[in-house]
């Protein structure tokens, strides 16, 4: 098969479903467009090994140049997709993509993986210098950038890449303080088990974390953060708190200027694709962050996931689904996140859980938390503990069984305990 | 530069220049070696970047830290005492010539 197929976003996704276009054998035309100066990169580092100076820009690049010119691949770098039109439904029109330079791609078929970005504090002061985000490697510098200097760092959100860089930022000696508007940490993303040992966790590491707090605003001197100043009730109310920087991690948004602009069907920007990553309109398919799938597992409704295991998995179906083999998307969602020493990795989505059955010790910070409905396994959060994980992870992927009542028993391995799961 | 080659399941044989401080995994993955899958870019977390190192850099290369000895547990293809996650294996000079198998079956 040959033709010409454009993917917009040269991100995890668009990367993978340019490399799986060529493992599964299309010689037609590849071209991605990223409007980033840099061809794909991995952006886990970026709150983690990347701060604390472990990693530089070469390591972060999800492929070698040559890789692109070896495998006959387009990468194309600064040029932002603003318009896309296609050719007449049916007909063989190409399509034109149109980038803000004014630069065109014509195309057969479509990808669009356009990932998601950082949903933005509307609040007094959130403009001023040292108020920063972190989604790409521009912004992970300008973090860099003031990170030597500064004492003092508020990260305002209690997700997974507020607590990375509150973590990197401990590691590194400075006073950190986190604010969450929840009354838990990571709240969207564990049970409460979880979140009470993080938390006690980040403390313990000379954190000072903020529950239900409510921001009055940020507070500046000629243009730079100086603090940000607490509102709401309690004990809190009208605090200053001092701050070099303070990073805004309250989750992010997908990325939905296309999908506007195509007509696809979308739910806050997020494109609504089936199990085959096709979106509303069948010449056009789309993976990644910016997406909501069917449940992966195959269970009720749709999701939106925002990891690398989701992206990879899902570019692989829209690159076969771009080149007519269809393959349903169905994989173990998987996650990990790093907050200095704890190394946290979880399987599957928890979503609807009636039970929880914990391992192993939180005092050794080495534990597992595993989670059921009506008896069925659904995920695990274990932390530190790779050898948990690994059981559940696999467990999940050949939709077997570990029985709640039993895994409760810590001194038994739950590998053993893994059985087939009955009809 | 130092130098390392891949044994790949399908038989083929890559060498290839690494970067000092790029780890075995990062190294065959940005040159499309085939095999090795690192779901996980290099963190630890994925247990897809499975090769079986040459006995004769079983020095060289020095002990799995902890959470990787957990992680090789869990490997898709059997576990043998010169098992390793490539993305714990940093390159240095002393690595000059290394060569690896990658294990069959990542997933
Ligand atoms: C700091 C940080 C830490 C993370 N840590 C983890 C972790 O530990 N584990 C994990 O599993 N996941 C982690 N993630 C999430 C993971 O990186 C994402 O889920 C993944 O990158 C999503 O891939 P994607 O291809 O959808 O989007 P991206 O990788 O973001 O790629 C999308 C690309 O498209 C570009 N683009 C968008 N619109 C246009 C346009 N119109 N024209 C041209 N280009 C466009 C964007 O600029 C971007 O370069 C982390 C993310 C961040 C930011
Ligand atoms: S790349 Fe994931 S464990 Fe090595």
């Amino acid at each position: 098969m040959d033709g010409r197929i454009l993917i917009i976003g040269a991100g995890q996704a668009g990367m993978q479903i340019a490399v799986t276009l060529r493992d599964e054998g299309f010689a037609g035309e590849v071209t991605i467009v990223g409007d980033e100066a840099y061809g794909p990169y991995q952006r886990p580092p970026l709150s983690k090994a990347y701060l604390a100076g472990n990693s530089d820009v070469e390591s972060l690049e999800l492929r070698a140049e040559h890789f692109y010119t070896d495998q006959a691949i387009e990468m194309v770098t600064g040029e932002t997709i603003v318009d896309v039109r296609l050719g007449e439904p049916g007909s063989s029109d190409a399509g034109i993509a149109t980038a803000a330079s004014g630069r065109t791609f014509e195309f057969d078929r479509l990808a669009i993986t356009p990932g998601s970005t950082p949903r933005r504090l509307p609040i007094e002061g959130a403009d001023l210098g040292g108020v920063l985000y972190l989604r790409s490697l521009a912004d992970a510098d300008a973090l860099k950038k003031r990170w030597t200097a500064a004492e003092n760092l508020v990260v305002i959100g209690g997700g997974f890449i507020g607590l990375e860089v509150a973590a990197a930022a401990r590691t590194a000696g400075k006073t950190v303080t986190v604010i969450e508007v929840a009354d838990r940490l990571m709240a969207r993303a564990v049970s409460s088990t979880t979140s009470e040992f993080y938390h006690g966790a980040h403390e313990r590491r000379g954190t000072r974390v903020v529950l239900e707090a409510q921001l009055a605003r940020i507070v500046g001197d000629a243009g730079q953060v100086t603090g940000v100043e607490l509102a709401g009730a309690g004990a809190a109310k009208g605090e200053f708190i001092p701050a070099d920087i303070v990073m805004v991690g309250i989750g992010v948004i997908a990325r939905g200027e296309l999908a506007d602009k195509l007509g696809l069907d979308n739910i806050n920007g997020a494109i609504v694709v089936n199990e085959y990553a096709e979106t509303s309109d069948p010449r056009i398919v789309a993976a990644g962050d910016a997406v909501l799938l069917p449940h992966p597992l195959g269970h009720d409704g749709q999701v939106r996931l925002e990891s690398v295991q989701n992206a990879v998995d899902q570019a692989k179906v829209a690159a076969k689904t771009l080149i007519g083999i269809r393959e349903v998307h169905r994989a173990v969602p998987w996650f990990w996140s790093d907050q200095g020493d704890l190394k946290l990795q979880i399987a599957g989505l928890s979503t609807g859980f009636d039970q929880i059955v914990e391992r192993g010790s939180q005092e050794s910070e080495k534990f597992s938390v595993l989670y059921y409905r009506d008896g069925r396994l659904l995920a695990i959060d274990a932390v530190n503990d790779p050898i948990d994980y690994i059981a559940v992870r696999r467990a999940l992927d050949t939709g077997a069984e570990i029985p709640a009542e039993l895994a409760a028993d810590s001194s038994v391995a739950l590998k053993t305990l893994i059985t087939s799961r009955e009809a | 530069m130092p130098e390392i080659t891949y044994f790949s399941p399908d038989g083929t044989q890559t060498t290839l220049d690494a970067r000092d401080g790029d780890s075995v995994m990062e190294t065959a993955v940005k040159n499309g070696v085939k095999g090795i899958v690192a779901e996980c870019g290099g963190a630890c977390a994925c247990a897809t970047c499975h090769v079986y190192v040459d006995e004769a850099f079983t020095d060289a290369v020095g002990e799995p830290g902890d959470l990787e000895d957990d992680m090789l547990d869990g490997t898709a293809a059997e576990r043998l005492p010169n098992s390793r996650l490539s993305c714990q294996l940093k390159m240095n000079p002393a690595l000059n010539g290394l060569t690896v198998r990658i294990a069959p079956k990542q997933i």
